[in-house]
């Protein structure tokens, strides 16, 4: 009981629900008459066996932080960003709108530019939730959820009235905007890993740095735990809930620069979400909204994915069961917050 | 308290070893099952690649499945070993999944549907003595030119179109009929310009409405889309939709129980099922495929891969064409069908298969 208390609760519970989840996993497996041990060697080759699929874990990685990081940053001022979806969305376009401009730029400049338009278009998207919140106290949840149907449509209309070629998407951007690397790919057996990575690591660092070295980033803290407290302190709860919206927004448009920059080089129409977003909300959860946790976590699920592919292929298990295995931790840690919750209620009800 | 989760957690980890002792005599159970048939096996292994609509779609993918798994039974082929599928559930993973089937040696692997382009075209340059094929699309390198690695499938979708449009147009009493597409692109326009050329062809007056779900997978739409056009006096639709053409049928039947006569013509494959038990499929549009995997893969067992060729099919390779459940077709649209399918195989009827073709057949009426 003690380990999941106090400081090591946010490492004990994250990897007790892990370990569950993949328990719940097998017995699942089983009953669904698969082999859990073929699925989950096959799992674990899928991640490890070779350069390729570490490759593609690592790339599958790097949105994954950084919708996380958005999430994580946004649930530290006490906001929901359900809207990294649709912000990550309105990033890719724009990097991909200014990849695709600026012929014969150098890549120093180039890729940065790229980057901080998709990082302006996804903090203008979580503006509008921002400030309704702040003015109006509207409830974000909703405004953000409503927001991203909106930049999907938004983005669908615009690529094909505007940036349509061939095969339902864009131009491949310049290669002056793109962080694909042929030296990283020939390293990992032609894996689509890109130099979007170090953009994820510096994020996380950026995060961490701003919420925990700063003024602003105390400020934000603080309305998270007491947006009344901090009022009475004599910070400005608006502001700093705009503010706070408006970095996630920025983080999940990076995320969706990655997608345009690295993975693909291009945008298609979406006839769907792309469920980066959504795996963000996961992936801040699974790591305590932390920017070291949110790394972590992402490793855990980007590998989960990618794994996945494998545990298809070779034995046979629908790869929507490992979703099953990721809801499952998520409940874990969902629930070990609750008993948690619960455990300390009692005791202090004890000592009263 | 402690005790409880001793106790709890001894008891979780006695499940884990006794489930996992049963998992392991099904292991050995499977390799030694493997072994045995091994030597009966060809020593060729071929793969298909769904797209994000999954194998289950009732359409082209499943179709391809079917394709294969007969080719697999014709030449004693061990299912999951030296032929299979595998799913993806988004488009990002499209590239591992053919990576993946290449690194485990498949001889040949099908990506089935045009989004899996760019996809293949990146892995066939990089692997170019892995043999690919594309279906519904092209894979062309940098100068444009076919692929040599990779064998390119499309049909000739306008003809089918167009014969199932000659039904309609014949079939129909409101002289309204509609037409409901998945995603607009050059693929589904075929379909598009290809029935409406059928239907204008033998019912000049006839008024037909187009709408797009912009999706393939999205049933619910499909059948808001079917009920507008049903509403607007359609009493036959269409649909080159994929997923989103089942909520097509699911309109289509809520109204037949209502006492509505409304038709819907399937696509892809025979969906005289889907239409079942009110019976609203009028017939189908079926693209045979399932054939075209079964014809790639024996060229390539026999050694001739078709890499760098584009195969059409069409009518006249029994590509694609109206369904076998045919009951529901009157005899006269029946002869016309027979009919046009002559002219279009003679070559005397060019059917239309972009807008701007469209128009110009339907001036040249």
């Amino acid at each position: 009981m003690k380990l999941l208390k106090g400081k090591w609760a946010s490492i004990t519970v994250p990897l007790l629900s892990v370990a569950l989840g993949l328990l719940v996993g097998g017995i699942i497996m089983l009953v669904s008459g698969y082999n859990p041990i073929v699925a989950y060697a096959a799992l674990f080759n899928g991640i490890f066996s070779n350069t390729y699929v570490l490759g593609e874990t690592v790339r599958q990685m790097t949105p994954l932080i950084l919708s996380g990081l958005a999430v994580a940053f946004a649930f530290r001022t006490g906001l929901f960003n359900i809207g990294v979806e649709g912000q990550l969305l309105v990033g890719w376009l724009a990097s991909v709108y200014v990849g695709l401009q600026f012929e014969g730029l150098s890549p120093i400049v180039h890729i940065p530019l790229a980057i901080i338009a998709a990082a302006l278009a996804g903090a203008i998207w979580a503006f509008v939730p921002g400030f309704l919140k702040a003015k109006y106290q509207v409830h974000e949840v909703i405004t953000t959820i409503m927001m991203n149907y909106v930049a999907l449509h938004v983005v669908n209309a615009i690529i094909r009235t505007y940036l349509l070629a061939p095969g339902e998407r864009t131009d491949q951007i310049n290669a002056s905007a793109s962080l694909q690397s042929p030296f990283l790919e020939s390293i990992t057996d032609f894996s689509r890993l890109h130099y979007g990575f170090v953009v994820a690591i510096i994020g996380a660092i950026i995060m961490w740095f701003l919420l925990w070295k700063t003024t602003t980033g105390y400020e934000l803290r603080s309305v998270g735990f007491n947006k009344y407290a901090s009022e009475y302190a004599g910070i400005n709860v608006q502001r700093n809930i705009v503010l706070s919206m408006v970095i996630s927004g920025a983080f999940a448009g990076i995320a969706g620069a990655m997608e345009g920059l690295g993975t693909y080089g291009y945008m298609t129409v979406m006839a769907d979400f792309t469920g980066v977003g959504f795996d963000g909300i996961a992936v801040a959860l699974l790591g305590a909204n932390g920017a070291l946790g949110v790394v972590l976590a992402s490793a855990l699920f980007g590998g989960l994915k990618i794994g996945a592919l494998n545990m298809q292929s070779v034995a046979q298990v629908p790869t929507q069961l490992v979703e099953i295995v990721i809801a499952m931790i998520i409940f874990f840690v969902a629930s070990s917050y609750l008993i948690h919750w619960i455990s300390n209620r009692v005791s202090k009800r004890g000592k009263i | 308290m402690k005790k409880k989760y001793g106790f709890m957690l001894s008891a979780v980890l006695a499940a884990g070893t006794l489930l996992s002792a049963c998992g392991t005599n099904d292991a050995n159970n499977e390799s030694s099952g493997g072994g045995s048939s091994e030597s009966g096996s060809k020593d060729f292994k071929v793969a298909m690649v769904t797209d994000t609509g999954g194998v289950d779609d009732k359409s082209f993918n499943q179709s391809a499945w079917e394709g294969l798994q007969q080719f697999g039974k014709d030449n004693g082929l061990e299912k999951d070993k030296d032929f299979k599928y595998v799913q993806s559930t988004a488009a990002s993973d499209y590239q591992p999944n053919l990576s993946g089937l290449i690194r485990e040696d498949y001889n040949l692997i099908f990506g089935i549907g045009f989004l899996m382009q760019q996809d293949i075209q990146t892995i066939a340059t990089q692997k170019p003595d892995a043999q690919l094929a594309l279906v519904d699309s092209v894979a062309v390198n940098e100068d444009g030119d076919p692929m040599e690695n990779v064998a390119s499938i499309t049909f000739k979708e306008h003809q089918g179109s167009f014969l199932v449009g000659v039904i309609a147009g014949m079939q129909s009493e409101s002289n309204k009929v509609g037409f409901i597409g998945g995603v607009d692109s050059e693929l589904i326009k075929k379909f598009e310009s290809g029935f409406k050329a059928g239907v204008k062809s033998v019912n000049p007056d006839a008024e037909i409405f187009t709408q797009y779900a912009d999706d393939f997978n999205a049933a619910e739409k499909g059948q808001q889309i079917a009920a507008t056009l049903y509403d607007k006096g359609a009493d036959i639709i269409y649909h080159a939709a994929g997923g989103t053409g089942n909520g097509v049928f699911t309109e289509a039947k809520n109204r037949a129980k209502n006492g509505e006569k409304v038709w819907v013509i399937g696509v892809d494959r025979d969906q005289h099922e889907e239409g079942m038990p009110e019976n609203v499929t009028l017939t189908s549009m079926v693209k045979r495929v399932d054939t075209a995997v079964i014809e790639v893969s024996k060229q390539t067992m026999d050694g001739n891969f078709p890499g760098g060729e584009v195969t059409e099919f069409g009518l006249e390779e029994d590509g694609v064409g109206i369904a076998e459940s045919q009951e529901n077709v009157s005899e006269e649209a029946l002869q016309k069908v027979e009919e046009y399918k002559e002219q279009i195989q003679n070559g005397d009827l060019e059917v239309p298969s972009t807008d701007e073709e469209y128009e110009k057949f339907e001036s040249s009426l």
